[in-house]
């Protein structure tokens, strides 16, 4: 299955451009997604503290802010409809085009075929096209935040009318328009990529690597590719639909009656709840695109760092199975106080308990993988351990919003904030670092510093869990989502030093990542060499070949796979790893 | 070389990551107990009903949080690396697998039936009969609150009738309209008494949001959708709108009063239609 390809790490080498810039080698196109995604990140991140400046003093007048954003901050004021947009683009930048692509697309593109032990991806060309495509897609959001009648102003969700009709928000012209372009290329491109995935896990993998021997990496990728290939068609097909509401004269998303401004809109039979139906059928899979790769990583880095195998492996994987079967049929419980029929919020409810389930497993076997473990408390290491502290507070406020008679009061406030942060953003954040950490030897040849990776992680985990932990108690206290100005109400008033608190740290949550980029940055270019292949004494298939692995990772034979990639501190062994390449001599023990 | 069996080492990495769990831990028993912050005061009947249901969770998930964090924390005090020695070599133990899912899925079918049985008792009981009837309307960027009168009939309404000055579009030329009464952003009604809310929007979704009353309905362009609730408490109480709808957002605000009897909120109708 890998003729074609077993030669070309033989193949004269390629010049600067073909090399670095129109790869397809995945190795390349994975650190491309990386890259392009920490730098929208950067974005993303700049917003919420604006949004984070606004909400811990929102009358406050700066005459710095006038100067640096004439329009925006007009008299030293933040314009109300500036707020809205920063809020949709922070959660659409931070949702599709860092987690989505640096998870899926960075991580997946380097590490499948080097875990697998694959020359490259199934389909290369398609994966540069993935690649370019997403690049596309980041320019187009990108350039929607200059959009002079003002950027995008319908949240992430883009619910219709809002979303629809062009007159109910400055944001909601140009910028709208532009908001479902990016989001149709960025389908586009996951589909691309998705495809890719799911046929070189199951069609490249090398002698001996069973689907039971694969890395949980690998099998969390595999799931999450089978999500977004069943998932992102519906948000394409969803924003096709919208963009013809918008452009096309049709009403899939627009009732009759609609008066703007006193002046009536000329539409009629569509319906607002059919949006938000298709847009959580792909939603919520969505937040387990971006959960299940975090969770695959964590394990195996924790595994690694614990120099223990992972706590029930099967367990693991049938339960990551049982997620994604799930994540179809509970998309409801975003809509419970919608108007949707009062009878499916029951069979949400339950089928969102339900889902709770295997992620207890997987906590469960996080813990009994750290119990009795011998840990090396590396910057990674730390990440991943942060991971399981994060998904466990983001997780269990998830069954208040899932109980469906207790989301009346929650819905829409900053509980629900607290609640997806932690666990759909935070927790995969801590992971996707984790992760940096543990495979820049590999992507660079260099390991990032140390002591800047724990100062990093320190901060960060502080940091993290000031911002949303206390997001818990205002939402309680009823603050809603998305509002420009907390203190216009007399009872969200007396609630505002929480909101100070929030702000300043996440400003030093905010700087603490000024750390990272630096570490990151400069040990690309003057980090300490990895000199080994295997730094960290891990067992899987990335770690035989050299850092970094040349064109076609493995010269010159691929390997040959004996055994599940978890036998740490195996009893009898020399070394307390043993590689997945090295035959079993003893009766296996598993 | 010895096996893990035993204690690791403490590390500093490890004592200092239990430690910061320690302290969320206890942060978050203080937040959770004390309550320096926390809901708005309870004004309806079925508030209670949500209110204890919030706590019935919050109860079975703090368990849960202190003990999976402390557990994490302790492991992470407790097993680290020292020198060669090796860590335990398990990796599965199937009995308590099964155990630890059978335990998590019946505390949460528990939780589901707990939940269920105050949604049912808010959305699947009768309307009451006797009920102030008020007709709401959410626009961009303010609520109309349309009252019957003293005939109990709501007047014909029409999209073509809107103006800027009749802005729900109400049909004075039909006798049932003669007495009605529509305010923008003042809501009253008289405690004890159930209020049923018909729900309407004129252009976007907005979400009627009572924090007191622990009331939330999105209203939906193209949608009548009807919630009710018992005022238990008289005083004036904030209207917010929950559901992100534009510029204003932030300020489509209104005030709801609770009249301590039927002839005060009479009175004030009275007063009301006058204007």
């Amino acid at each position: 299955m890998s003729e074609s390809h077993s030669g070309d790490h033989a193949h004269p080498e390629l010049g600067f451009i073909r090399k670095y810039i129109f790869s397809t080698d995945h190795k390349i196109i994975g650190i491309q997604y990386m890259i392009t995604a920490m730098a929208m990140a950067v974005v993303g991140g700049l917003l919420s503290m604006l949004m984070r400046y606004q909400l811990a003093w929102p009358q406050g007048v700066s005459p710095l802010m006038a100067k640096i954003f004439p329009v925006a901050y007009n008299g030293g004021v933040m314009e109300p409809g500036f707020y809205i947009s920063l809020v949709t683009m922070h959660g659409t930048i931070m949702v599709f085009f860092l987690f989505t692509a640096v998870l899926t697309g960075g991580f997946g593109n380097f590490l499948i075929p080097l875990q697998i032990g694959a020359r490259d991806m199934a389909f290369p060309f398609l994966n540069a096209l993935s690649y370019w495509v997403f690049l596309l897609s980041c320019i187009v959001i990108f350039a929607a935040l200059f959009v002079s009648s003002g950027a995008p102003m319908g949240g992430w969700t883009a619910y219709a009318p809002l979303s629809a009709i062009p007159a109910a928000a400055p944001g909601q012209a140009t910028g709208m328009t532009l908001w479902i372009t990016a989001i149709a290329l960025f389908s586009a491109s996951g589909l691309m990529g998705g495809l890719n995935y799911i046929t070189t896990i199951l069609t490249l993998r090398t002698r001996g690597m069973s689907m039971m021997r694969l890395p949980l990496t690998q099998w969390s990728l595999l799931v999450t590719s089978i999500l977004g290939l069943l998932a992102f068609p519906v948000l394409l097909g969803a924003g096709i639909l919208l963009m013809f509401d918008r452009l096309g004269g049709t009403s899939f998303f627009v009732p009759a009656g609609i008066i703007m401004n006193q002046m009536p809109v000329d539409h009629s039979g569509g319906h607002p709840l059919l949006w938000q139906h298709l847009f959580w059928f792909f939603g919520h899979p969505e937040v387990y695109i971006v959960v299940l790769p975090a969770m695959g990583m964590a394990s195996d880095i924790l595994s690694t760092f614990c120099r223990k195998p992972i706590f029930s492996y099967r367990m693991m994987v049938y339960s990551m199975i049982a997620i994604a079967v799930l994540s179809f049929v509970v998309w409801g419980h975003h809509m419970f106080v919608s108007g949707m029929n009062p009878f499916l919020g029951s069979v949400f409810t339950l089928t969102t308990l339900l889902i709770a389930v295997p992620s207890a497993v997987k906590t469960f076997n996080w813990l009994g993988t750290v119990w009795g473990a011998r840990i090396r408390f590396t910057p990674a290491a730390l990440f991943a351990l942060g991971f399981v502290s994060m998904f466990v507070s983001g997780g269990l406020s998830g069954i208040f919003l899932g109980t469906s008679a207790a989301d009346i009061q929650l819905q829409d406030t900053y509980f629900v904030v607290a609640h997806f942060h932690l666990v759909m953003a935070i927790a995969p954040l801590f992971a996707a670092f984790g992760g940096l950490y543990f495979w820049f030897p590999k992507m660079f040849g260099r390991f990032m510093n140390p002591t800047l990776g724990k100062i990093h992680f320190w901060f960060t985990f502080i940091g993290a869990y000031c911002v949303f932990f206390p997001m818990h108690i205002i939402g309680v206290g009823g603050q809603m989502r998305r509002i420009y100005d907390p203190t216009q109400y007399m009872f969200l008033q007396q609630q505002q030093p929480v909101n100070v608190f929030i702000s300043i740290s996440a400003f030093v949550l905010g700087a603490a990542q000024l750390v990272f980029l630096f570490n990151f940055l400069f040990s690309i270019f003057a980090g300490k060499r990895a000199l080994e292949r295997n730094p960290w004494h891990a067992t899987t298939l990335e770690w035989t070949a050299p850092s970094p692995p040349g064109h076609g990772n493995f010269p010159p034979e691929l390997p040959t796979v004996y055994r599940w990639p978890f036998d740490f501190s195996m009893p009898g062994e020399r070394e307390d790893y043993v590689p997945q390449t090295v035959p079993v001599t003893i009766t296996a023990r598993h | 070389m010895a096996d893990g069996s035993g204690p690791g080492r403490i590390t500093l990495s490890g004592i200092v990551l239990a430690a910061l769990i320690l302290i969320l831990i206890v942060a978050s028993l203080y937040f959770f107990i004390a309550q320096p912050y926390w809901f708005p005061t309870l004004a309806s009947e079925h508030g209670r009903r949500i209110d204890s249901l919030f706590m019935a969770v919050l109860i079975v998930t703090g368990i849960a949080f202190v003990l999976v964090q402390g557990a994490l924390g302790f492991f992470i005090a407790r097993y680290g690396e020292n020198g060669s020695e090796r860590a335990s070599y398990w990796h599965d133990n199937p009995k308590a697998e099964a155990f630890l899912l059978i335990t998590t899925a019946v505390i949460l079918t528990v939780l589901v039936f707990m939940g269920q049985r105050v949604w049912a008792s808010i959305y699947f009981s009768d309307q009451p009969a006797d009920a102030t009837i008020i007709q709401v309307t959410g626009e961009q960027f303010s609520w109309t609150f349309h009252y019957p009168g003293a005939d109990g009939q709501f007047g014909r309404t029409d999209t073509k009738l809107i103006t800027n000055t009749n802005n729900i579009g109400l049909d004075r030329e039909d006798p049932q309209a003669k007495d009605d009464v529509v305010s923008q952003n003042v809501m009253h009604a008289p405690a004890g008494k159930p209020v049923r809310v018909r729900l309407r929007s004129k252009d976007v979704i907005h979400s009627f949001f009572l924090p007191n009353f622990r009331i939330k309905q999105d209203a939906v362009p193209g949608m009548g959708i009807e919630v009710w609730f018992t005022p238990t408490r008289t005083g004036q109480y904030e209207i917010a709108c929950a559901e992100l709808c534009g510029l204003g957002h932030y300020r489509m605000k209104g005030f709801l009063t609770i009249d301590e009897s039927q002839d005060a909120f009479n009175k004030w109708l009275a007063e009301a239609a006058k204007q």
